[in-house]
């Protein structure tokens, strides 16, 4: 017998308390393998307008490629104390900031390597379905060979590429339309 | 090309982005189609959250304060399951929701109705080997929201879910049945008609508690995994 998907329906202004305390948005304690790195994402609406009540996740490989699932079965090190997920809301200025540790390169199904890259998910007040989105990483030399950056037009790739400001913080605009509207997937 | 691993939902099963009656999401919704990406180990993993250690209390909304919230207490209760019906063990649930009057524990919650000490509306459980899981709560109140003029919520309860993978990642709302104000929610209607009922939990009679509360029964369905191709 086949069951009917469960429909989405927004986050809502309201999620504060239960969704986000208990989780911090440090996902790489002390002794995580890897470089450290901070990361600031931001979002902005339609009308290029902060967004102070979204919230986003962050789910990643660790530094030596692995994701810390079942259905990763390669015989990579999996790093105690890193699942790989985090979440934070966006503050007063649409900006929700990470600490974590750069990601290693995953393969892809039909061959081949991606290049690094965090997952991330947005939900917001007026965001009906959860939208998904990549972050990759300025500079990367991996970046002209990415499977999923092939996926999308050259004009909007830099919508999914953090650039690193002169603090040495990666940082990713993330539009949900208007100009500069960010490549969204459909996972 | 590899098959993916995780069914996509069919058109129709989720609201459209854009659903202008809801007035966030003409600003908030993006003009692009997404781009359709074969699932990778990125897509088919996701955070399992093994490690959260949860209380009971987490799942007994009345119990989180030094007295008990006011409000008609209520057992919400059920299974996630993925599209062929197999239960999707220990799945991590939370919930959020406002208290009986209407109103959310939030600094951002003005509504003119009264906080109530003991119900701060947050919960959290994990489903069982068979996907069932429980909380008990107080049923919410129905609350305005200044969408269109006299516009109000009906009662529901805020879901999120993580299942398996990235890819089936779902935050939705559970309604309760036949609530007069479902006619009226551009949010509870953002769902194409034929899926909307899918939200709306249903009366159990059978698990409500004899002299102390009743219940709900709302099961959550989550992307399926596509057949593994015979080697
Ligand atoms: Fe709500």
């Amino acid at each position: 017998m086949s069951h009917v998907l469960t429909p989405s329906q927004t986050i809502g202004p309201f999620y504060f308390g239960t969704l986000v305390n208990g989780y911090r948005a440090d996902l790489a304690p002390a002794g995580v393998a890897g470089e450290r790195i901070e990361l600031v994402l931001s979002l902005f609406d339609t009308e290029g307008v902060l967004v102070p009540d979204g919230l986003f996740e962050i789910w990643q490989a660790n530094s030596h490629g692995r994701y810390n699932h079942p259905d990763d079965r390669r015989n990579l090190p999996l790093d105690a104390g890193f699942e790989g997920f985090g979440r934070a809301s966006t503050d007063m200025k649409g900006e929700a900031h990470f600490t974590t540790v750069r990601p290693g390169r995953v393969p892809w199904p039909a061959g081949g390597e991606q290049a690094a890259h965090v997952n991330i998910n947005v939900f917001a007040r007026g965001v009906l379905n959860r939208l998904a989105t990549r972050l990759y990483f300025d500079g990367d030399p991996a970046l002209a060979e990415d499977p999923v950056l092939k996926l999308v037009d050259a004009k909007r790739r830099p919508t999914l590429i953090a650039k690193r400001d002169a603090g040495g913080v990666w940082r990713l605009p993330i539009h949900i339309g208007g100009g500069r509207e960010t490549v969204f997937f459909d996972v | 090309m590899e098959k993916d691993t995780y069914r996509r939902p069919a058109a129709g099963q989720h609201p459209a982005n854009l659903s202008p009656a809801y007035k966030s999401t003409p600003t908030r919704s993006p003009k692009q189609p997404a781009i359709v990406l074969p699932q990778s180990l990125s897509e088919i993993t996701g955070p399992s959250l093994a490690t959260e250690r949860l209380n009971a209390l987490e799942s007994d909304l009345t119990k989180q304060r030094m007295g008990e919230p006011l409000g008609e207490r209520i057992v919400v209760h059920g299974r996630v399951l993925d599209e062929d019906g197999k239960p999707v063990p220990k799945a991590m649930l939370e919930i959020w929701q406002c208290n009986a009057a209407g109103r959310y524990h939030h600094p951002g919650d003005q509504h003119d109705a009264p906080l109530d000490p003991n119900f701060t509306g947050g919960g959290r459980a994990r489903a069982d080997e068979e996907g069932k899981y429980e909380f008990i709560t107080i049923k919410p109140g129905a609350y305005p929201w200044k969408n269109h003029h006299n516009a109000w919520r009906p009662a529901h309860i805020h879901f999120s879910l993580f299942g398996p993978a990235f890819a089936t990642r779902l935050i939705t709302q559970m309604y309760f049945p036949d609530d007069p104000l479902l006619g009226y929610d551009p949010i509870y209607q953002s769902v194409p008609e034929a899926a909307r009922k899918r939200l709306q939990a249903r009366f159990d009679i059978e698990t409500t508690r004899p002299e102390w509360a009743l219940a709900y029964k709302f099961d959550i369905v989550l992307r399926g995994r596509n057949a593994t191709p015979m080697e």
